[in-house]
Formats: C-alpha cells, structure tokens, sequence
C-alpha cells in the first residue's frame, strides 16, 4: 500500500513532482559544480602560474661563482663545473615526476658575431621541444614547456638542427631578420626566428644544446637545469631540514610536494648537483595560490549555502500545496508517523533522482566552465556521487522537514475545507 | 486639497486602505512573509557579498601579483650609466598617479670587483631599505644597518667569505673595508653578488646606477602609461616591462576572474531561483485574500498592484537587509582571506536594489495573473 502510494503520487502529480525535481536537480547542479571547481581550481592555477617560468634550479655542487651583469657572462667560458646532459631524463624517474611541468638545461657560451665589426655575445644552448626518453616513457620538454611566454616571431629552431634564435634587441643591433644567416664564430648559421622574453635572452642567442656544446668544446655538458614543477605552498613542516626529522617525519616531507622536497629530490636523481628553488617565482606563487584556492573555499560554501536554501524552499513550497492530501489521509485513518514518513520517502524519491540528474548536470557544468576558462577540462571523481546524493537528501529532508510535520499536526477538518 | 476632484476623497480613503491592507497583511500573516523575506534578505546578501567580492578581488589579487617584484625596468642604453636626476624623475614620474602609493623604485650599480686573492666578484650597489619592500622574497639573514656594512649572497659569501670576517674588495686600484650583515639567498643571480648600499658604491667607484628597477601598481594600462611616461623623461634610457612578470600576472588575473564570474553567476541564479519559488508560493498561498477582495468588488488593477506593492516593498526590504549582511561577509573574507577589509561598494546598491525588486515582482506577477482567470467562488470553496 505504501508503496503504491509512493508510485501513484508519482505517476498522477507529474507536473508538482516535475517541479520539485527540477529545483533539486539545479541546487544539485550548482552544487556539484562548484565543488569540482573547487577541488580543481588550485592545480588549475598553479598550472597557469607555471608561465612565470621555472621555479627550480640545478646547478652543478662544487659550482664557482657567477660574474655575470644583466645576462653578459664577464667570465671565462671554460671556467666552471658542469653537470651531465645524460642525466637529465633521470628527472622523471623522480617521486614527484608527474608535478614536473617540464625543465630546461642552459649552456651559456660566449661567442663572437661577425655581422662587419666583431662582437662578444652569449649564445645559449637548450632543448626547444626536445624528445626524450626514460625507461618506457616518451616526453617533450624544453623552453617551450617551461617558459609559455617566450615569443618568437619565425618559427622555433629544430632541437636537431643548428639553426639559431636571436634576443630581439640583439637583433635590432645586429639587424638580423628572420631567414637571415649569421656568422657566429666563423660558421653561417641560420636564425629561424627572432626571441622576445623581456629578460636577459633578449640581449643574447639562443640555441640547440649540441651546437653550444660544440662551440665550447664540451660535448654532453650542462651548465643549469631549470625546472618548472607544480608545488605546494611553503609552510613551517616544508622548512624544516630533512636531516633533523624523523623516519615518518622524513616520509611525510619527502612525500609533500614542496618546493624544497622537490629540490631535495632533484638532488638526488642529479649526481653532483645543487637544486634550489628560485624564491622570486616559488615564494610568491605559494601566497597567489593560497589567497585563490581560499577565496574558491568561501565563494563554494556561499554557493552550497545557496543551493541548500533553494531545494529547501521548493520542498516547502510543495509540500505545503498538498495539505487537503494530508487531510484527507489522516481523515480515513493515517497516523502521524505515515503521513510523515509517507513524505519523507517521497522527498528522498525526488531527491535521488533530483541528485543523480544535477550530478550529471554538475559535472558537464563543470567541464565545460574548466575547457572555457582553463582550456582544459574538471573532472569530477565519481565517488563523489554517492555523497553529493546523501547531501541532496539530507537538505531536502531539511527543507521539508518543517513543511510535513506542519501539515502533519494540522486540523484534517479545516484542511479538507481548504482553511488553510 | 485644495480643488477636490470628482471621487477625490474616495481614492483618499482607496489609499489608506491600501496601505493598511499592506501592513496588516504583513503583521497578521508573519510566519509566511517572515519566510518569505527571509529568502530575500539570504538572496540578497549572498548576491551582495560576491558582486562585491568581484569588484574588489581585482586589486586585492593585484596587490598580491606585486609580489613578485618589479615589473618594470629602466636601464640606461649600451651599458652606460643613467644621468645622476634619472632616480629624481623616476620618482616624481610614477609617484604622479595618484593610485600608485604603493610604487618602489629602486636604482642598481653594477662593477665587477676583486677580493684580496683575486676572484672576481659582481658587487651591486643599490638602495637596501627600498629593495627590501620591493624584493620581498629575498630570504636575507640580516639587513645592513651600518655604512661599509654588506649583505652577501650565499654562494659569494662561501666563495669569498668564508669566515665571516670583515673582508677588501678592490675596484680599479680602489679598496674598499666592508663587515658583512648577512647573507641573501634567492635561487638566481643575486646569490653571486655581493651588495652594498649605493652612497658607499658611489664613493668607492665613482660608478653610477645603470638600472632602476620600478614596482608599478595598477592595472595593464597604468603601467603602460607609466612605461610610456617614463621613456619620455628618460630618453636616453630603455624603459621595458619585464613581460614574464606583466603578462603571467594578467593571465592568472583573468583566470580567477573568470572562475568567480562563472561561480557568482551560478550561485546568484540559485539565490533568485529560491526568492522566486518560495514568493511564488507565498502569493498563491493567499489565493483566498485574493478572492474575498475580488469578491468584495476590488478591480484586477487593484488586486495586482496590491499584490506587486506587497512584493516591491519586501524586495527592497530584503534588499536593504541583505545589503548590509553582504557587505559584512564580504568584509569578513576579505580579512580571513586577504587580510585586508573588502570596501564596500556602495555603488553596487542600486544593482541589488533594483535586482530584488525586479525577481520579487516577476515571482508576484505570474501567480497572480494565472490566478486571475478562475472564478473567487472557486477559489472561496476551496477547489
């Protein structure tokens, strides 16, 4: 009998039960979006704060000073210590390699240009878009991945190739073009394009790796890696020195993607390295994406508050239309307690599906908010559906709440004669 | 009234009892106008404190893009150095807009000098107290308080340093006696360098700033403005923005904008969405009153514009309300989040004002013009 009045009040009142379904469906959709948004947004951000460039630095250990001046290497090339290009790929085979957005080696070599008089500039080498490989995996990395807004008017040089980009001030001196050849150390090379950073490149040039590791007459040597590596805030635990904490200490820390534990780890894969973060890019990146993923916080309570209000007030609304319904059960001899529970049951009906068609809805919000803002989708995990569900009922449940016991204690008689 | 018109003194008594229908009605029938204006005032302060927080996050985020130092550089052309007034007019240039208070710029000199066992070392010459504001990601030990005091970058202060000790630098034949403070480390060049303050810079080499790194406050186009202003009092200088900073700062702006429009959006569509349904069902809740009125001989135009005062007047109620509660959270975010209070934009109001009145007529309206064509007695009979 329960049952069936369940499923008659469903079959018979399509348009009320289409209604509160909807109100719960779009309080479920708002819901759901927000909360993909919110869980998502702080990997979204430091993603798109990674075009400030690397945020860490390998250098070789027992490394001599830098007497370098706005990008000009004031020293003699052939001094310094190097690190070994074959270790590079050792990066992904990192803890937390699947947070290294990408890296970049640099080989600053100074060379003379011959374009009438002859002038010392530094030509850099490193990797473009270069392949590379460890164990079974295949990636791209390079200046392209690690500094997203380096501009080249050309083309980008191949990593194969000894073709050469040229710092536009550089070019504007030595008035290069695109498709010109320039004579660098002798040798007519070819610049496919010309470099603007707006930093020290735009006063050099820059090349493939192997063509500066010629021209200095290193082969295989690096001078730097710089890596662009997604990273948590800085708090007091990441400060901490890792040879002072103890073994589950040591595990946490080194299991936290901090910038320092990944520096720590870099160190590691990198024989004979120095790794560090570059404070001006990891320091305030920390605060930015503090200060955002709190405001998300706040503006996802505010919008779950929101939704809760509105399914709660549908329900009420419609639960207080039917109270001749109430009137007429308690008339032929209903309890309390199966009017109540007879609604309660309709509420957690409507909420059930309510919740599962804003779950969809939700989700596809959210995908698509992230492909428009982001370019690149949210997903929600679908564990998630059980427990926006169990929201969905308890705040429907809440909403009615008031409305059924309401319309439970009222008079049948006056409810019946529409005194309401 | 002084020229009574034709049935002047019935539309007299016609608005006082209009106005005392609205006030016994709100007074008699509590529990449901209470309901009801409490989804407005909710609706209205959520909408208020995110409108508000979105005009306001802007500068605030700004505020904390300033991090990351200047974004703005002026360096004197084919390293040469700036003439002595460039600091002077730098100044007097971006301290000109009144918006930019919070503008720094900060000159640097550069030699490359050598210690007593001749390893060549850049020394920077610079203003300390002004880089400190403008750097503040520099983790410095200890800040320079003294003349002939220096702050060593960690790899110079190993290198050169390694005791501790005061240490001679010299620079053409000129030596100079400094006692270094502390360390600074970066991660980046400043590591190899060893800086001092630039009056003691100036003494010793005689070399002048080559570079004023500038901290401008404001959105794309001031700075562009400020970049423009400064090439023209600096002609012998290049004045650039360092892009990296400029347009990663933009990108993430816009970003974060983006998401909290599409957020504020959603969440004040809900807010709207629970004004209309819970209005809506306070209006057809009354049905009766609507009956007996009609019954009694009120027009429809009567009915209506009671019925749409009834609702303009909780609109802006709740608007009122909810104004001030918005205001207050988005104050509160402001402070746990920012830790700077949101100003309230008042300017904002009228939107608020004008918004809740609108959604509490649209949900007044439509159940009364769909109640409009059934019958009172149906009504009165309760079908």
């Amino acid at each position: 009998m329960f049952v069936r009045l369940v499923y008659e009040s469903f079959r018979r009142q399509k348009r009320s039960k289409l209604l509160a379904g909807a109100a719960i469906a779009l309080g479920v959709t708002v819901a759901t979006a927000m909360i993909a948004v919110a869980t998502d947004v702080g990997d979204k951000i430091n993603r798109e704060l990674r075009s400030y460039g690397a945020n860490l630095v390998v250098t070789p250990q027992d490394d001599t000073l830098d007497v370098q001046i706005a990008g000009i290497n004031l020293k003699p090339p052939s001094d310094g210590a190097y690190l070994d290009e074959a270790d590079l790929p050792k990066i992904k085979g990192m803890f937390w390699r699947n947070n290294i957005v990408g890296f970049a080696p640099v080989l600053p070599v100074t060379v003379t240009v011959n374009k009438g008089t002859a002038k010392n500039v530094t030509l850099v080498g490193t990797y473009f878009a270069k392949r590379l490989r460890f164990g079974n995996e295949n990636f791209v990395t390079g200046v392209r991945t690690t500094y997203p807004l380096w501009k080249v008017q050309g083309s980008w040089p191949d990593d194969d190739s000894r073709d050469v980009l040229i710092g536009e001030q550089l070019a504007a001196a030595l008035r290069a073009k695109p498709g010109a050849k320039i004579n660098i150390e002798g040798e007519n090379l070819q610049v496919t394009g010309i470099l603007s950073t707006g930093s020290t490149e735009d006063n050099e040039i820059v090349a493939p790796l192997s063509l500066a590791q010629q021209m200095l007459g290193k082969p295989g040597v690096v001078r730097k890696v710089y890596v662009s590596a997604l990273t948590k805030p800085e708090d007091a635990f990441a400060r901490r020195d890792p040879k002072t904490l103890s073994p589950d200490m040591y595990d946490r820390w080194y299991c936290s993607p901090y910038a320092q534990s990944i520096a720590f780890q870099l160190q590691e894969a990198i024989p004979h390295s120095h790794a560090e973060q570059i404070r001006q890019v990891a320091q305030t990146e920390g605060t930015i994406l503090t200060r955002i993923k709190g405001l998300m916080l706040l503006v996802t309570l505010a919008a779950l508050f929101a939704s809760a209000l509105a399914v709660s007030a549908a329900m009420a609304t419609t639960v207080f239309e039917r109270r001749r319904e109430v009137g007429l059960m308690k008339a032929l001899g209903a309890g309390g307690l199966a009017v109540a529970s007879f609604f309660f049951a309709e509420a957690a009906l409507l909420a059930l599906l309510g919740g599962a068609a804003g779950f969809a809805g939700g989700s596809f919000l959210a995908y698509h908010a992230g492909r428009w803002i982001f370019d690149s989708p949210i997903n929600i995990q679908p564990v998630l559906l059980p427990l926006i569900l169990i929201i969905a009922v308890i705040v429907t449940f809440a909403g009615s709440a008031t409305a059924i016991l309401r319309a439970v204690k009222f008079d049948p008689v006056y409810a019946l004669r529409g005194e309401g | 009234m002084t020229k009574p018109l034709p049935g002047g003194r019935a539309g007299a008594q016609h608005t006082s009892m209009f106005f005392r229908m609205l006030v016994r009605a709100a007074i008699l029938r509590r529990g449901r106008a209470a309901s009801a204006l409490l989804a407005m005032i909710v609706a209205a302060t959520v909408t208020t404190a995110l409108l508000n927080l979105f005009v306001d996050v802007q500068s605030k985020l700004r505020r904390e893009f300033r991090n990351y130092g200047a974004n703005v550089v002026v360096i004197a052309k084919d390293g040469k150095t700036l003439p002595p007034d460039a600091l002077a007019k730098v100044e007097a240039t971006v301290g000109r807009d009144p918006r930019a208070k919070q503008s720094v710029a900060v000159p640097f000199a550069y030699v490359v000098a050598r210690t007593s066992n001749d390893q060549p070392v850049v020394v920077a010459g610079t203003d300390l107290s002004a880089v400190r504001k403008l750097n503040n990601w520099w983790s410095v030990t200890a800040w320079p308080k003294q003349p002939e005091e220096a702050l060593l970058g960690v790899r110079a202060s190993a290198i050169v340093n390694p005791q501790g000790k005061s240490f001679d630098l010299t620079f053409h034949g000129r030596t100079i006696h400094l006692t270094p403070a502390g360390t600074v480390g970066t991660g980046a060049d400043e590591d190899s360098r060893i800086y001092v303050s630039l009056s003691d810079f100036e003494a010793w080499t005689g070399v002048r700033a080559s570079t004023i790194e500038v901290d401008v406050s404001g959105p794309p186009a001031d700075v562009n403005a400020t970049i423009a202003r400064l090439a023209q009092v600096l002609p012998d200088a290049d004045v650039r923005p360092v892009r990296q900073i400029v347009e990663a700062e933009a990108r993430v702006l816009g970003k974060t904008r983006a998401t909290l429009l599409a957020a504020c959006i959603l969440v004040i569509a809900t807010a709207a969405l629970c004004v209309l349904a819970t209005l809506t069902g306070w209006v057809l809740d009354r049905r009766r009153d609507f009956a007996i009125m009609k019954a009694l001989g009120a027009s429809q135009r009567f009915i209506s514009g009671f019925f749409a005062a009834e609702a303009a007047f909780l609109g802006a109620f709740g608007a009122l309300l909810g104004f001030g509660f918005g205001i207050g959270i988005a104050a509160w975010i402001g402070r746990t989040n920012f830790h700077a209070p949101v100003m309230p934009r008042f300017e904002l109001f009228p939107i608020v004002l004008l918004g809740c009145i609108l959604i509490a007529l649209v949900s007044a309206i439509a159940p009364i013009s769909a109640l409009r064509r059934v019958q009172p007695a149906m009504i009165l009979k309760g079908e």
